[in-house]
């Protein structure tokens, strides 16, 4: 089995070609929109990294992107730091913060998990808004530098981005090792009697999970020139990211992506609806757990199998 | 001064939140299921007796008893079309159904928020309380409605207990709790013990929520914070033990209450969640756990 199909490429690489021609086409506004739409895409591949493969109720994916959003975002602001120091050690922090929920996730079954998870939101929240001076607080941190100020340039990054990312995380699922995360994820006691080391395998994931995380909330900062609880860390936005997972459909890294193009491009059609687009969202999300257990991606892979 | 007020105000929060996180434990001790749309169920209720009694000319009480009703409402609908149908489903292999159920209730909790802010604003809303007035003791001014919130709360759970303990029919749910193989041997019909479950999980959401909307008002942004705060008293107190619940419960209560007065309201909930994180990394089943 190779790491990455060559049927998976033959379907991705039309639609990257043509997302990358995009620029050239549509209005700047559309692009960046994209270009959120491209970052959420990879916080949602990550999140689906821990929950879909290491079987870990994650439901603080906002915390690994909150720590190395403002810990990008704090050095820049404080310290002048250049773009690209800031970004790894925002991502450093993000997976220290990883290695930290690690722990308890060893010792902890599903719902005791997810509410450390849910924990760590909360609280870093409430440090943010308590460490105001460092932080700006319920306002927000304002970086001085950005990446560019050119849509097309933040577009094709993103892009880059989610594809680098995309293909990496992919590439894992599909390793030996991802096989063994998966296997451990599913039935721990059962890998760990094959001789596999679960707390390796699923240490490594975290790492991986809030690396990527943690950068992509990096960028996502430098591209916005700013950082808010509201928009990067409260439980609506993991809520959110969750749903795109859930809807492209779990254990397949890429419908995360779907899910977060999709999530994105549905808010703003149904922007008309005012407070009942979410409702909408939501309500389409637990149709598809409801009927649709495995994803939409899941609902198209079987149907080929079949 | 400022102790017995601590005392005064930390018994009546902590008598609400073990209310609202006793129907919670009981679920979970029956049939297993962590209800996250928890909070949006209270707010409902909240919401259904402020809108009864001050948008459409219903008295107080009657606004009360149609909130606790559509919190019993709200909860049976969400066991029939949301956790029965992945319990029963085919398609979710058995070890994911509870990651599912997680993620389903997360979901319609969210729906429920929505089409609760669309309707009627996501302003916060106070519900008119039972009873006015205002009680001193000792120098300390506390609302009527205050110590009569606790005293709900208080008589709800004695009559659960009392239920729960002595009834036969609410024995069966103990009984349930324990071995739902036995209770099923026993000629029990563990389908309708769910359908009791949910309806008493119901009621005691509602008069919790109704109380709740009486006492510090609510609106739709509650939802979240609610849904966290029962989650961790449960979690706190040990998943299914009620005792545990209900000491989780008044140690949350008084600690944010405590910290709200001598540090200062913006650091109210930190202690609990440090509290918290710690009980997680060297006790992980609470309190009273029976892991």
């Amino acid at each position: 089995m190779s790491l990455i199909p060559a049927r998976f490429i033959l379907i991705a690489l039309p639609i990257l070609v043509a997302a990358a021609l995009l620029p050239l086409g549509v209005s700047g506004y559309i692009l960046g929109l994209l270009t959120i739409a491209y970052y959420f895409a990879v916080f949602s591949m990550a999140w689906d990294l821990l929950f879909g493969f290491a079987g870990e109720v994650n439901f603080g994916p906002t915390f690994l992107i909150g720590l190395g959003a403002y810990g990008a975002g704090i050095l820049n602001n404080r310290y002048g730091l250049d773009i690209p120091l800031c970004l790894l050690a925002g991502t450093a922090l993000a997976v220290i913060g990883g290695l930290a929920l690690a722990v308890p996730a060893l010792k902890l079954s599903g719902p005791y998990f997810g509410l450390v998870t849910l924990v760590a939101v909360l609280l870093l929240q409430n440090l943010i808004v308590v460490f105001s001076d460092l932080t700006g607080g319920e306002i927000g941190l304002t970086v001085p530098d950005v990446i560019s100020i050119d849509a097309d340039t933040n577009y094709w990054i993103a892009l880059g981005f989610m594809t680098v990312s995309g293909l990496i995380l992919t590439a894992i699922s599909r390793s030996p090792a991802g096989l063994i995360l998966q296997a451990a994820g599913q039935d721990p006691v059962v890998a760990g009697a094959l001789g596999f080391n679960v707390a390796k395998h699923k240490i490594a994931a975290f790492a991986v999970s809030a690396a990527f995380s943690g950068l992509a909330g990096g960028l996502i900062v430098f591209y916005m020139g700013t950082a808010s609880v509201g928009t990067l860390i409260d439980t609506s936005v993991g809520v959110q990211i969750i749903i795109a997972a859930v809807l492209g459909g779990r254990r397949t890294i890429v419908g995360g992506a779907l899910g977060a193009v999709f999530l994105i491009a549905a808010g703003e059609l149904l922007r008309p609806l005012g407070s009942l687009s979410t409702f909408v969202v939501s309500a389409a999300a637990l149709a598809v757990i409801l009927f649709v257990p495995t994803g939409l991606l899941g609902l198209a892979s079987f149907r080929r199998a079949s | 001064m400022i102790g017995l007020q601590i005392l005064v105000d930390g018994f009546a929060i902590s008598a609400l939140y073990a209310l609202g996180a006793m129907g919670f434990t009981l679920i979970f001790g029956v049939s297993g299921v962590l209800n996250l749309s928890h909070g949006a169920l209270m707010v409902t209720a909240a919401v259904a007796a402020w809108a009864a009694s001050a948008q459409y000319g219903f008295g107080s009480y009657a606004g009360a008893a149609i909130g606790v009703v559509c919190g019993l409402l709200g909860a049976l609908v969400t066991y029939f079309a949301v956790v029965a149908p992945i319990e029963r489903s085919k398609a979710i292999p058995r070890a994911e159904k509870e990651i599912f159920i997680l993620t389903g209730t997360l979901l319609w909790g969210i729906m429920i928020q929505q089409l609760v802010a669309y309707f009627y604003t996501d302003n916060p809303k106070t519900v008119l309380p039972l009873i006015e007035g205002v009680v001193e003791l000792a120098g300390v001014r506390t609302p009527r409605n205050e110590w009569f919130t606790a005293l709900v709360c208080w008589v709800v759970i004695a009559l659960l207990w009392a239920f729960v303990n002595k009834a036969r029919a609410g024995k069966v749910l103990l009984a349930a709790s324990m071995n739902p193989r036995g209770v099923t041997l026993l000629g029990h019909d563990m389908g309708r013990i769910y359908i009791a479950v949910w309806a008493i999980y119901g009621l005691l959401a509602g008069i919790a929520g109704v109380l709740l909307g009486m006492f510090l008002g609510v609106s739709s942004y509650s939802v979240g914070p609610l849904t966290a705060s029962a989650f961790s008293i449960v979690v706190l107190g040990g998943l299914g033990s009620v005792t545990g619940s209900l000491i989780a419960a008044y140690v949350v209560g008084y600690l944010e209450t405590a910290t709200a007065y001598l540090v200062s309201p913006a650091y109210r909930v930190i202690p609990a969640l440090l509290l918290l994180v710690a009980v997680m990394y060297l006790r992980p089943q609470g309190f009273l756990g029976r892991r």
